[in-house]
């Protein structure tokens, strides 16, 4: 029987949201009366909030079982639990890394705050999403929120291109997703994704595999998975790189929760068609994004494609179909997120005003040039190319494992073959840094405040204790998706 | 002593640590503080060796703390016949490499001696640990300071050589964790007693025999995918040369021991005569193309992997000895001729090294052609490059010899021609390695460079002596180190022909 009255029983599950629109209307009304006078109010407001609100998530939102809420709106488990936390860290993080930016690129508004806080929102509404209609409000509200982020510098050409690029294939994904879902409620009659995973069974209609087509071809645009992954690169090297940053990073845990609260759970009665449908989108992701990163010259870009093959491993995690797969596929999510928000901090931290350290020819001699920006840069190559003691190498165990679990060898050979192929393209960035002399870029370090290369120094070595010592992440990730 | 394994795995590494947070700012802290470390390091070692039992094959100085639940993987350590010596020798090895350091190398050095110190942790980790995956760890681990060795400090095609290097053992790496992981799979345990008595049927042996083989032929390296050798110790720094033949190398020796032998040996048994024909084609082939070569430190690469050559027939010649006599005697002889030959070829080929690197601080060049008559002007140099050349050729009274002498004796009983061609070795070897000694060290001084060269300062012959002293006590008397290995050796011998079918 669902529950109609609202008690703080039935509200404080939702904290986190709760408090994150009154964050958001805070901070806006702030900006609004006071941002214009004191430069950097709003960036440590936000930053205030992010704090305030993950106290009172910890404080009052964790449950240790599953509840449904919100008259099945909305579920509450560990998993949401753990995602959201992670959100609010990285987002605060991806903030704190960005702020010296925006500044020298004259794109330090109050507004950007409140875009990204309300992108954490959609990402907070889509991991705790327990029906249709709320997967795609939060896919929206993230979506838009993020469209407008990139196309935040108004100066920039190639921002503006990026964000035509973005929303536009966005949009046509977000119509496929909604597609799908209406043939499926249309056949199974709810949107409840609990009731989905009861209805939807062998044998299947090809209606409803038609609509899980549809949802596949959603989730693998957001994911970027080949061959729906053209907007990435683009994206990535025109926007802003703080908003890059922002865009690698915490999106990957809504949409692997999307992928996991639609597929795994609510069409988890069609597991086989929809993880035949991952496994050669993996395969080729993995292909294509080693690949073509090789080819790269343009640091942001490489990275996109780096993303790309990352994402061949999370869906590969997908594939697998076992609680075990999907907890792999967590893991990975979250060591990837890691490694990105360190990748492009350091892409951050190096560019200062005038010069944009977007190119890899930029990166020659940084070791001479800033030893610290360059040790943690190779840390995070290593752990993105899964070299041991890095905790990149854990993630791709943990899938092959997986994998080899549920028999899928061919995939692990493929997979194994191309993370050797991709160990190029990141030792190339360790090769310019280490082994290269500096050629015109600006001598020095970039200016930046102690505490930035301090949170960077410590991203990095993250990367390094995790992957010495990675038993309780690994632990984490198998106990919220038992 | 509790823990020995460890403190010899974390000390090197934390003090490697510490000599890189120290940085350029006190160079002369930074390489006492390498040095006392090595030293410690060594010193820790000798306990190891003086306290092993050499009477059992299982393994000594236990350690074992959880780990990775979730994989079921432990931090277990341990140390029988094989690994011990190799341990010993690491710790033995380094000590040189860090003098020989001393004030060569200007650009960076703290970062320098922090990377040797920090592989050296490494080097023992994979040595010593008795998990697969933490042994997987520590092999991969260990690619990272030797990749930034070869590409800061190395020679002019350093980037080409370090990266080949890396992607290599990086493939064939990747195939043995895939091997690592079905076995986990099917057994349920990482830890290496538990995969090696993991019965497996002829198939799933085949396939996990090629994917070890795949990591360890690249690692030995052996023919047809030796070719990053070359490139990668003519690049490398003296000191990376050094560890790289000294020690690396004999990782892929230790694998097939470790690995290959016991967990699939039907499959070995039935695969042993296409690694043996490849050992012998490395022996033989490598040998002509070594004779050939202009450059210096060229020239020992490929005498190393002739070498190497060694290792690998020493340890699957046993699979022949069988068929070919139906028992086992001899099969012991073989692989402790493998094990001694891994130690002094370590110990001669880093000597080599040393060698050419003294002569290299001095005129720049590694190209046999500009020198001559080095005994004019550096005659102790020359005793001792002299005596480590013998040393290579396997003359008798040298560790080079020991090694040799028991693979090719125990090959008599498999074939006639096993033995024959591993014995065109005491004619190649001698041909190249006197060859290059008559060209750089004897005749008249050819050169004006040469002319003005000085003889060895304390530091080289202190570094030059030690090896010296060590060449010629496992030469003289080899016994204190068959002894260790003898019952290890008992035991991995009823392990590779046992069948697991």
């Amino acid at each position: 029987m669902p529950e109609t009255a609202f008690t703080w029983s039935t509200l404080a599950p939702a904290l986190p949201e709760i408090s994150l629109v009154v964050a958001i209307c805070v901070v806006l009304l702030v900006d609004v009366f006071a941002g214009e006078k004191r430069a950097g109010l709003t960036s440590t407001l936000t930053l205030v909030a992010l704090a305030v609100c993950a106290a009172l998530t910890v404080e009052y939102a964790h449950v240790t079982e599953r509840t449904v809420l919100l008259q099945g709106m909305y579920v509450a488990d560990e998993l949401a639990y753990v995602l959201k936390l992670a959100g609010f860290m990285v987002v605060a993080v991806a903030l704190l890394y960005s702020r010296r930016y925006l500044v020298d690129h004259n794109i330090l508004r109050g507004e950007y705050y409140v875009l990204a806080l309300s992108a954490l929102l959609g990402i907070f509404v889509l991991v705790s999403a327990n029906s249709l209609l709320t997967v795609y409000l939060g896919v929206e509200l993230l979506a838009l929120s993020v469209y407008a982020m990139v196309a935040f510098d108004r100066d920039s050409g190639v921002a503006a291109e990026a964000a035509m690029k973005y929303f536009v294939l966005g949009a046509i994904a977000s119509g496929a997703l909604l597609y799908g879902m209406s043939l499926i409620y249309g056949l199974a009659g709810t949107l409840d994704l609990s009731e989905l995973a009861v209805r939807l069974g062998t044998p299947t209609s090809l209606g409803v595999i038609l609509g899980v087509v549809f949802v596949v071809v959603a989730v693998a645009f957001k994911l970027g998975a080949v061959p729906f992954h053209m907007w990435l690169p683009d994206v990535y090297e025109g926007a802003p790189t703080s908003v890059t940053l922002f865009i690698g990073t915490v999106p990957k845990l809504a949409y692997f929760a999307l992928a996991l609260r639609l597929l795994a759970y609510g069409l988890g009665g069609v597991t086989p068609e929809w993880t035949q449908m991952l496994a050669p989108l993996a395969v080729l992701t993995l292909v294509v994004g080693n690949v073509v990163a090789i080819v790269q010259s343009n640091l942001k870009r490489m990275l996109a494609y780096s993303t790309i093959s990352n994402v061949g491993f999370i869906v590969l995690g997908f594939v697998a179909g076992t609680a075990d797969g999907f907890a792999a596929a967590l893991y990975y999510t979250l060591v990837y997120v890691l490694a990105a928000l360190g990748a492009f901090g350091v892409i951050l931290l190096a560019s200062r005003k005038g010069f944009d350290a977007d190119r890899l020819e930029d990166y020659k001699g940084l070791h001479q040039r800033d030893p610290l920006l360059a040790f943690a840069m190779m840390l995070l190559m290593f752990s993105m190319a899964g070299v041991p003691p890095l905790v990149g190498f854990w993630a791709k165990l943990r899938i092959f494992q997986a994998l080899w679990e549920t028999h899928h060898l061919w995939l692990v050979i493929i997979a194994a073959t191309m993370s050797v192929v991709g160990a190029y393209y990141y030792l190339r960035v360790i090769k310019l840094m280490y082994f290269d002399d500096p050629a015109g870029a600006p001598a020095g370090a970039a200016p930046g405040a102690a505490g930035v290369r301090f949170a960077l120094g410590l991203n990095a070595l993250a990367a390094l204790v995790l992957g010495v010592l990675p038993g309780p992440l690994l632990n984490l990730c198998a106990r919220v998706l038992h | 002593m509790h823990g020995l394994l460890s403190l010899l795995i974390w000390l090197p590494i934390a003090a490697g640590v510490v000599v890189l947070l120290l940085g350029d700012r006190n160079v002369a802290l930074a390489r006492w503080l390498a040095l006392l470390a090595t030293l410690v390091t060594l010193a820790l070692a000798l306990p190891l060796w003086t306290q092993f039992d050499p009477t059992t094959a299982a393994l000594q100085f236990p350690e074992s703390l959880p780990w990775i639940a979730r994989f079921n993987a432990r931090y277990a350590l341990g140390v029988d016949g094989i690994s011990m010596p190799l341990i010993v020798l690491t710790a033995f090895m380094t000590v040189p490499v860090v003098i020989a350091a001393w004030t060569v190398i200007e650009k960076r050095p703290a970062q320098y001696f922090a990377a040797f110190l920090i592989m050296e942790g490494l080097m023992i980790g994979v040595f010593a640990a008795t998990d697969a995956l933490l042994f997987y760890f520590f092999w991969e681990a260990m690619l990272i300071p030797m990749f930034l060795i070869i590409g800061i400090w190395g020679g002019p095609r350093r980037v080409y050589a370090t990266i080949k290097f890396f992607l290599y053992t990086f493939l064939g790496s990747v195939f043995m964790l895939a091997a690592l992981i079905y076995m986990y799979v099917k057994g349920g345990d990482y830890s290496i007693a538990a995969l090696q008595a993991l019965p497996l049927g002829l198939n799933e042996q085949r396939w996990i025999f090629v994917a070890f083989f795949l990591a360890f032929a690249v690692k030995v390296p052996m023919w047809p995918v030796h070719t990053w050798l070359p490139d990668a110790h003519v690049e490398a720094p003296t000191g990376g040369s050094v560890i790289l033949a000294a020690i690396m190398l004999k990782m892929g020796g230790y694998g097939f021991l470790r690995f290959s032998l016991p967990i699939t040996p039907d499959a070995s048994a039935e695969l042993a005569l296409p690694v043996i024909a490849l050992s012998l084609i490395a022996v033989v082939y490598i040998g002509f193309v070594a004779l050939v070569q202009q450059d210096m430190k060229k020239l020992i690469a490929y005498s190393s992997i002739a070498h190497m050559g060694f290792v690998t027939l020493g340890a699957f010649v046993i699979y022949a000895i069988v068929r070919n006599t139906g028992h086992t005697t001899g099969t012991g002889m073989a692989l402790d001729g493998a094990m001694v030959q891994m130690i002094s070829h370590g110990l001669i080929s880093g000597a080599l090294f040393l060698c050419v690197g003294v002569l290299y601080d001095r005129v720049h060049s590694r190209q046999i052609a500009d020198y001559g008559g080095v005994v004019n002007t550096m005659p102790v140099f020359a005793a001792f490059m002299v005596l480590f050349a013998l040393a290579n050729t396997g003359l008798p009274g040298t560790s080079g010899f020991v090694g040799e002498f028991l693979v090719i004796i125990a090959s008599f009983r498999a074939s006639f021609w096993y033995s024959f061609l591993a014995a065109v070795t005491l004619v190649l070897g001698a041909a190249y390695t006197l060859w290059l000694v008559k060209r750089v060290v004897f005749g008249a001084v050819t050169s004006p460079r040469v002319a003005q060269l000085k003889d060895l300062n304390g530091r080289e012959f202190v570094v030059l002596g030690a090896l010296a002293l060590a060449v010629l006590a496992v030469g003289v008397w080899p016994a204190p180190l068959l002894r260790v290995m003898q019952p290890t050796m008992h035991h991995l011998v009823s392990q590779a022909i046992a069948t697991k079918l």
